[in-house]
């Protein structure tokens, strides 16, 4: 078993990645309040947390910008910082394209003529893919001032965290446009992409589409080209960052079989776009560390110390159901490692209140940064 | 207003992680059970339905699954081909697009384009005379749609399409589908969401957005993995004071207990709120003790939907 503490050695940028639903926002903030419990200068960039636990840390407001928790909180829970700090934004897809616009355009003219046109307003919304290329811009952003010793990232909620992974490729592709240029001059090298009939096909497809339509992409297209190589050299250097030794991935996932098969995968794509993977947090987990002595049976000293036969009844038919949901989890969390190789798996167990302040993330902490030996003793006590 | 699964569609929607395709499911086979003929979608190759049938085939065709089921993935390529096959009665005119490929790049480039013709898809499924030729008809199509990760993309496409053509035929389609989507009477919505505190603020900004923004009918709201209460406060004061006396297994048990009966309550706690914070009806579904649900496990959650 490994601690986040470890894991993070000598690391700057932290991304947890993960299908949706598996606790990764609470997770993200959790390491940030760890590390910054460290003395570390941490920054959390997240999408969407939790109101409540927004409230708590006094960011009622959280925008596109890094703000401090302050630091009076963690006394008041009773944590010593060393002069570490924590800080977080909340990252807004829109905002930060409009931001790249504004600054990437090369003319006053350009720029207008982009974020009024109806295709680009479209964009961060419904492109998939735009928000977490967003959401690696506002990384590399921070990343390159340099004011913070560690940046933790929340990757978007996609349906599939591959998606992320994808996202510069996609992004640059599409702003690229090169398809479209054809569109716009169906002549000379373009007809010979598309072979012979290119005119004649590409009267049918107005038919269908309106002329307007194609109007607005050519325009979109034109409009942007200007700032396509601007793009490329950014999307590089953030994938240059991500594949640095001073990142790391942690994969989030859930104990079920379905989430698990994700991780396993997701792990797969990292290893194979050579990205540095550093541990994985299984969360909600049903330990079988609460489950002792798997095979004995519960006989009648259960009835003698209830005291009461329709109870002791009701207790046995719920620890058997308990022991088959960890069994299960500790099947799949084996699974789990000998399907990534690895032995930095890290279980937060199953909580019975949802994290809402800094006593809740601190709570996780004991379970994420705990040594092995600590694990068992934090699991032992528990309840 | 007619009941829900005597509309012509229900979309099943929810944050990542809460069982969104397994109610999707469930709400299928309640529907095939009363005598409808229902066809499940999948979206954007999920193969999830493949992996819990253990059929591999279910593709862009629509698969038997079981008396009045029938399941389908919906592939977004797939739904461009047949659109334009609909669309160009001439038959040279079609072959010329789909080998020039021009379309394909249109729609790599149009934010968008695939999801509208995703939702023109499960529109022809729910036509009462089928646009493609010899189809069988439905009285039902449920959709699993993909985890809403901010707002309602989604559901806001065809309008958003709309705005983006301003004349032609796909602008046209585009309203069809939105009107469709916001007919009370033909569309409904199911938003699933799980007894805790994230998934139930989430689920009632959801249904704000679907009902103020889109427009369409937000029948049932399912709060799925519901604990049973299996143990009163005291017998769990009980138990917890049995535990700090007891050893192994008999510990454990008590333990377990203590914990069933808090987690159970503080779900109860979601539940109170999650009814304060929205305005259609709750249903609940029960936690299932399965460390796998198979079909026969959603098949009994089937029975438990109104």
């Amino acid at each position: 078993m490994a601690s986040i503490a470890d894991l993070l050695e000598g690391k700057r940028v932290c991304i947890c990645a993960g299908s949706g639903g598996v606790g990764k926002t609470t997770t993200s903030a959790a390491i940030a309040a760890g590390m910054a419990a460290r003395g570390r200068k941490v920054a959390v960039l997240t999408i969407d947390p939790a109101k409540r636990l927004a409230d708590s840390l006094g960011l009622p407001e959280l925008g596109n910008t890094e703000r401090q928790v302050d630091p009076s909180l963690f006394s008041e829970t009773g944590v010593e910082t060393n002069g570490g700090e924590l800080w977080a934004m909340m990252l807004d897809a829109k905002a930060t394209f409009d931001e790249v616009v504004r600054k990437h355009a090369p003319d006053a003219e350009t720029r207008e003529r982009i974020l009024s046109n109806r295709i680009y307003q479209q964009l961060s919304n419904a492109l998939a893919g735009s928000q977490e290329y967003m959401a690696m811009e506002k990384l590399f952003e921070i990343h390159a001032e340099d004011r913070y010793d560690l940046l933790v990232l929340d990757t978007p909620p996609s349906r599939n965290a591959l998606d992320f992974l994808d996202a510069p490729r996609r992004l640059t592709q599409f702003i690229e446009g090169r398809a479209l240029q054809v569109f716009i001059k169906p002549t000379g090298f373009g007809m010979k992409v598309f072979g012979r009939g290119a005119g004649m096909a590409f009267g049918v497809l107005k038919r269908i589409t309106g002329v307007d339509l194609l109007q607005d992409l050519a325009e979109f297209f034109q409009a942007m080209s200007g700032m396509v190589g601007g793009f490329q050299e950014r999307a590089k250097r953030v994938t240059e960052l991500l594949a640095a030794d001073e990142s790391t991935f942690l994969v989030v996932c859930g104990p079920q079989g379905e989430p698990i098969e994700e991780a396993v995968y997701f792990h797969r794509k990292l290893v194979e776009a050579k990205l540095p993977f550093g541990g994985v947090i299984v969360n909600k987990v049903h330990y079988e560390d609460e489950m002792p002595l798997e095979h004995e049976e519960l006989g009648p000293e259960l009835t003698d110390a209830v005291g009461d036969e329709g109870l002791a009844a009701r207790v046995r038919k719920n620890f058997e159901d308990f022991r088959a949901l960890s069994e299960r989890d500790r099947r799949n969390v084996e699974h789990l490692a000998r399907e990534m190789r690895t032995r930095a798996v890290i279980r937060v167990p199953y909580l019975d209140e949802d994290i809402h302040d800094l006593a809740g993330l601190m709570e996780v902490n004991r379970y994420l940064f705990a040594s092995g030996s600590e694990e068992r003793a934090e699991i032992a006590a528990s309840v | 207003m007619p009941d829900l699964l005597d509309k012509r569609l229900v979309i099943v929607t929810g944050k990542g992680g809460v069982g969104k395709s397994t109610v999707a499911l469930a709400t299928a086979i309640a529907a095939s059970r009363n005598g409808k003929r229902t066809v499940l979608c999948e979206v954007a190759a999920q193969e999830r339905l493949s992996r819990v049938f253990h059929r591999a085939e279910i593709g862009f065709n629509e698969v038997e699954m079981a008396d009045n089921l029938w399941a389908i993935s919906i592939d977004p390529d797939e739904s461009m081909r047949e659109y334009l096959l609909i669309q160009l009665k001439v038959r040279a005119m079609r072959d010329l697009l789909v080998r020039s490929k021009i379309f394909s790049y249109l729609a790599a480039a149009t934010p968008g384009l695939k999801e509208l013709v995703t939702i023109g898809k499960i529109w022809e499924l729910a036509q009462p005379e089928r646009r493609v030729k010899g189809a069988r008809e439905y009285d039902l199509v449920v959709v699993d749609a993909p985890a809403t990760g901010h707002g309602v993309g989604f559901l806001q496409t065809p309008r958003t399409f709309a705005g983006i053509a301003r004349v032609g035929p796909i602008r046209s389609q585009a309203e069809t589908l939105d009107k469709f989507i916001r007919n009370h009477r033909k569309t409904g919505v199911k938003i699933v969401s799980a007894p805790e505190e994230m998934p139930v603020n989430e689920t009632a900004s959801l249904e704000r957005d679907l009902v103020d923004e889109v427009g369409v009918a937000v029948d049932r709201i399912v709060m799925n993995g519901l604990y049973p209460e299996r143990f009163t406060d005291a017998e769990a004061d009980r138990l917890a004071d049995v535990a700090a006396e007891a050893n192994g297994v008999v510990r454990a048990a008590c333990r377990a207990a203590v914990r069933e009966c808090r987690r159970a309550r503080s779900q109860r706690q979601q539940l109170a709120r999650l009814e304060e914070l929205t305005r259609a009806p709750v249903t609940t579904l029960p936690f299932l003790f399965e460390p796998e649900l198979g079909v026969e496990g959603v098949g009994a959650l089937a029975e438990e939907l109104p």
